[in-house]
């Protein structure tokens, strides 16, 4: 019988600090929002051919998915569910990503150029990262969640996901030299990968139980 | 007399997003759901009524605003129109099959996000009118389905031995549980393969002279 590490349930032993830490590595590895839930796939193909844009991504990508969890946590929280409005989520939802991606765009601009330049192309194509909005959605359906550990859980997606596309890009810069059938250039071969990398990280799964 | 189907802009559209320029394979959208809700044939076929429906109503619906939204914002209204519809969905889906909904909820939320929508709507939607429009969405949709349905009637009886959650013909005798198939990992190995198909299937001869001719 598997001992499990920690239970994520409220009220669980080990103190708010384990608890968090066992949803951070849950969330980035064994149930990786990429690599297990599929999301932000597009970008994920289409960006992971260099290193450089995909550490800008991938970084952009953590950082949104932190900050919109926990906003959409309390929005769900004191007015979506009060108001017994629930089906609206999803506009709600998009709206606050899309308004604070604008609003990180233009304080990016606003107090630091260089990452506004190193960022610029990325930032509006989070919008509809399906990554972004998937994380609010799932976290809806975790129970008992408040929001230090919607923070975490957005935080524990966001990493997982820069993970795995630089695990992506550094693979698919040696693949460069290699000579691939013509049909499988581009997409496919980079999905044969990825089911390859989602092969390992399963491995992970068992090391933390839900 | 009216003119071929495959004549009119729509006609043409509908029929170019069914299969040459299909929008898995060809044009890379929509990777998210069609990993996702493959595993089960029936979810899948939830899933595409919901897209398509979806993607042909957007399309037509941003298409009969095209004059009326400002290019600044037009992103924005975009995505609150697909909003809309996928509201629709995940209703009726919530009412009708709860127990589908259950499984693929999420993923029907994020078809707000499917880069589908937001592709037909940018590249067809806004400088066609409304008729076109819903066809090209529509065919889109119905390119989507067909990828997907062609993965989930593979994954689906290797991984459970069932198709549309009834089981095959001499189940015992054969079915062995091939459990990666439902697993994350079979849908990637799954999608590259369909996609290398559809890729060399639709491969398009290279223009001009054939080759050989004199320069």
């Amino acid at each position: 019988m598997t001992v499990p590490l920690a239970v994520t349930t409220p009220g669980a032993p080990g103190g708010l600090a384990a608890q968090l830490l066992i949803i951070f590595l849950a969330a980035a590895l064994t149930d990786n929002i990429l690599l297990t839930r599929f999301l932000g796939m597009c970008s994920f193909l289409a960006i992971s051919r260099q290193m450089k844009t995909s550490l800008g991504l991938g970084v952009a990508v953590a950082f949104v998915t932190t900050v919109t969890a926990a906003i959409n946590y309390l929005v769900h929280r004191y007015i979506t569910a009060p108001l017994g409005v629930e089906f609206l989520d999803l506009i709600v939802f998009i709206v606050v990503i899309a308004a604070f991606v604008q609003i990180l765009e233009m304080a990016v601009e606003r107090f630091s150029p260089a990452l506004y330049f190193a960022l610029g192309i990325f930032l509006p194509l989070i919008t509809v990262n399906c990554a972004i909005l998937g994380v609010s959605l799932f976290m809806l359906n975790k129970q008992g969640y408040g929001l230090w550990q919607a923070l975490v859980y957005g935080a524990g997606n966001g990493v997982g996901w820069l993970l795995a596309i630089l695990l992506m890009a550094g693979i698919r810069q040696k693949l460069k030299e290699d000579k691939i059938p013509a049909g499988l250039r581009g997409a496919p071969i980079t999905l044969i990968i990825s089911g390859i990398i989602a092969l390992g990280f399963i491995g992970f799964s068992g090391m933390v139980k839900f | 007399m009216p003119k071929r189907f495959a004549d009119t802009a729509g006609g043409k559209a509908f029929l170019l997003n069914l299969w040459q320029d299909n929008p898995v394979f060809r044009q890379v959208l929509g990777i998210c759901s069609t990993l996702a809700v493959t595993n089960l044939a029936t979810n899948t076929l939830f899933m595409c009524l919901g897209l398509t429906f979806a993607t042909a109503l957007t399309s037509w619906t941003c298409s009969a605003l095209r004059h009326h939204t400002p290019r600044q914002t037009r992103m924005m209204v975009q995505v609150l129109i697909a909003a809309a519809y996928v509201i629709v969905v995940d209703i009726a889906l919530r009412a009708y099959v709860p127990d589908v909904h259950r499984l693929i909820g999420p993923y029907v939320g994020l078809i707000i996000t499917n880069c589908i929508i937001m592709g037909r709507a940018e590249a067809f939607a806004i400088k066609n009118p409304p008729v076109p429009a819903f066809l090209d969405g529509a065919g889109a949709g119905l390119g989507y389905s067909g990828v997907l349905l062609a993965i989930a009637c593979v994954r689906e009886p290797l991984g459970f031995g069932t198709l549309f959650g009834l089981p095959l013909p001499a189940r015992e005798a054969w079915f062995h549980p091939v459990t990666i198939m439902v697993m994350p990992p079979g849908a990637f190995f799954m999608l590259a393969l369909v996609s290398w198909l559809g890729i060399s299937l639709t491969a398009r001869r290279p223009a001009g002279p054939p080759k050989g001719a004199a320069k």
